[in-house]
């Protein structure tokens, strides 16, 4: 594995039943190449943290992962509503879901926190009315 | 301990059975599915109440041994089916978590 592969999936804003899907096929691809269970679950945290927003606020976006030996780029897009106090939203307990969205077990407000926490870097491009992209990377110890 | 000897021990109905070898490294027991993928651990048995077919991707990402449902809580159709097509060891008690977690904590 010399060069950068890369994922891309759609990931559906009307359906909570697949919602971690891309997450899921990730890890096992991740898996399949042969990274550490450590590194595994970091992604996996982040990714799925990333994936259930898009579907809970922002009805759905794109995921793009690039995965190479040194690290795991995940790119998370949406043309959702976009965060309008991206400090706030970080903040640990800070949601917005709805109480249906609640009664499932979402909305925590530990999302955003968790990815930053697993991740090495993560970066928010967030416009109101526009959109959210998301960048996190994980690298890979060698 | 394995699944199958958790299942014999707490008296649990099995929902879908799909490696009863497995092996119960640990446990966690919570409803808030951002709290369980931060902090339960690969190879966990999780116990909660929360029933929704999104627990069948955490316990996929998570790699956990199986779930084991509380209270008698509401298996859908699509539930077993996921839990079935994805692998996933998934139990059911009338016992409530606390009761399940203090049981299967002796057992480990
Ligand atoms: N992709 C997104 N689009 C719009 N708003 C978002 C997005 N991701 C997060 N947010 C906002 O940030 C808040 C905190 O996110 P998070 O920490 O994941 O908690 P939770 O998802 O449990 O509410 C959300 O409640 C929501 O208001
Ligand atoms: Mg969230």
């Amino acid at each position: 594995m010399s060069e950068t592969i890369q994922f891309h999936y759609d990931v559906d804003g009307e359906n909570f039943t697949s919602a971690g899907e891309a997450s899921v096929q990730i890890k096992q691809k991740l898996r399949q190449l042969g990274f550490t269970p450590d590194i595994i679950r970091r992604v996996s945290i982040a990714m799925y943290e990333g994936e259930i927003n898009m579907v809970i606020h922002a009805g759905g976006g794109v995921a793009d992962v690039f995965v190479d030996p040194e690290s795991i780029k995940i790119i998370l897009e949406d043309h959702g509503p976009g965060i309008s106090d991206i400090s706030l939203a970080m903040q640990e307990g800070f949601s917005t879901a709805t109480d249906t969205v609640r009664s499932l077990g979402f909305g925590a407000g530990m999302g955003l926190p968790n990815m930053k926490r697993y991740t090495d870097s993560m970066e928010i491009d967030s416009e109101l009315g526009k959109g959210t992209k998301i960048t996190m990377v994980v690298n890979v110890p060698i | 301990m394995t699944v199958n000897k958790a299942i014999e021990a707490l008296s649990l109905e099995v929902v879908n059975l799909s490696d009863g070898d497995r092996n119960i490294q640990s446990g966690y027991s919570g409803d808030l599915l951002s709290w369980v993928m931060a902090r339960a651990t690969n190879g966990s048995a999780w116990i909660t109440i929360m029933s929704n077919v999104n627990i069948i991707a955490v316990a996929s990402l998570l790699d956990l041994s199986c779930i084991i449902l509380s209270e008698n809580a509401e298996i859908s159709e699509e539930l077993r089916n996921l839990a079935i097509q994805k692998n996933i060891n998934l139990l059911r008690s009338e016992k409530n978590s606390f009761q399940l977690s203090f049981e299967l904590g002796k057992l480990l």
